[in-house]
């Protein structure tokens, strides 16, 4: 697997917070600020990197039977280090972020990420995913969490818990259209340069 | 009596747990495409959620707290309820294999529920009694249960409905959970939190 193809996905093609919709429950319910948003955004980034990496460093030693409890107890204890962190250096942000800080554990993205790819992929390849998939989920959650507080002062609705779900609804929907056009432009220039090609045999595929 | 019918209340429609507070999204989203597939993941979380706001009671007060360990609590709890999940699982498959073929595939799902921590962690939060942590459990399972089912009806006549195509997909679903977020708001003035 390539390295630009592990940015590419985690930034934008397979977007954990846009498209593959992992780690909800975090970016819609602390995006009501975006001071809340990137703290926690930063707590979700530092535990995926570093579980990404621990997994692929014990990916020979752990066997398949057992390799779930043994990934949420890694994701756990890291947890566990990033709520001490918070509350030595960030007291009152780790208050106001309240049960989200230990539910970083059930975020779906990490133990997906965990699954899916470090459990198989080499350290360096890991630690890079890692960091883009959690850049991408940062990214969108900050983002939300910018526009709820924005627009809270025109529209009551940003800041209540509907108004998150229907700006998340708008964002993904959003991200469809880039993409479409995105595809549309690509498939243009693909097709431009088949026309030119000289059919020789059969079909061409 | 009547605090337990609030707690009961409370958790399950004035703070319900996925409209509201935002927790176990990940099954509310993954599994709701069909009534049946929604029935199965209320009846398997239901169970588990239970089971586990005791568990997590009992590991408090009984080792957490003497042993003076309460920043282990995120660990310990996620290993009960992983436990709590395997007990189940083979519990359900001795007492009914037809259950078992149902519930299956939803049971490992139910671990990475943070509905199911995050009752265990607002109870040791909110100083629960045993009996209060159960009621809660039980009401925020039937929120849970209520609002899945609910969103599995309203998906399922979703795919008739003729969307705009820039909305078809996981973003009209989620905009409908914001309606359906904006309904469960009437409820917000039965009961002052």
């Amino acid at each position: 697997m390539k390295l630009t193809t592990v940015w590419l996905n985690g930034l934008w093609d397979r977007n954990p917070g846009l498209i593959q919709l992992l780690g909800l429950c975090p970016l819609l319910g602390v995006s009501n600020t975006i001071d809340k948003a990137i703290g926690l955004g930063l707590a979700t980034l530092f535990v995926l990197v570093m579980s990404n990496a621990s997994i692929s460093l014990i990916r020979h030693l752990v066997d398949e039977a057992i390799r779930l409890p043994s990934f949420v107890l890694v994701i756990s204890a890291l947890t566990t280090s990033a709520e001490l962190l918070m509350q030595a250096f960030h007291y009152p942000l780790y208050q106001s972020l309240g049960i989200f800080v230990p539910l970083i554990v059930t975020n779906c993205l990490i133990l997906g990420r965990a699954e899916s790819l470090a459990r198989r992929e080499p350290l360096l390849i890991s630690t890079m995913d890692g960091l883009a998939q959690g850049l991408g989920f940062f990214f969108v959650l900050v983002s939300l969490g910018a526009i709820r507080e924005w627009v809270s002062d025109i529209i009551i609705l940003a800041t209540l818990p509907a108004g998150a779900f229907i700006i998340l609804g708008m964002l993904v929907a959003l991200h469809q259209v880039i993409q479409k056009l995105l595809k549309r432009f690509r498939s243009n220039t693909k097709s431009d340069s088949k026309r030119r090609r000289v059919r020789t045999t059969g079909e061409i595929s | 009596m009547t605090d337990l019918l609030l707690i009961i209340v409370s958790a399950a429609l004035v703070n319900n747990f996925v409209l509201v507070q935002f927790l176990g999204l990940c099954p509310f989203l993954g599994v709701s495409s069909r009534i049946d597939g929604a029935l199965g993941m209320s009846f398997a979380t239901t169970f588990v959620l239970t089971l586990s706001s005791v568990v997590a009671y009992l590991l408090q007060s009984l080792l957490l707290v003497p042993l003076d360990a309460m920043w282990l609590r995120t660990l310990a709890f996620i290993v009960a309820i992983a436990v709590a999940v395997q007990f189940t699982e083979l519990a359900v498959k001795k007492a009914s294999p037809l259950l078992h073929s149902v519930l299956g595939i939803y049971l490992p799902l139910i671990t990475t529920n943070c509905a199911v921590l995050g009752v265990a962690l607002l109870n040791t939060n909110r100083a629960h009694t045993l009996v209060e942590s159960v009621f809660y459990g039980i009401g925020a399972a039937s929120g849970f249960s209520l609002v899945l089912i609910l969103f599995a009806g309203v998906r399922e006549r979703l795919q008739l409905a003729d969307i705009p195509e820039t909305f078809q997909g996981p973003s009209i679903a989620l905009i409908t959970a914001g309606f359906m977020a904006l309904a469960f708001m009437g409820f917000s003035g039965m009961i002052r939190p």
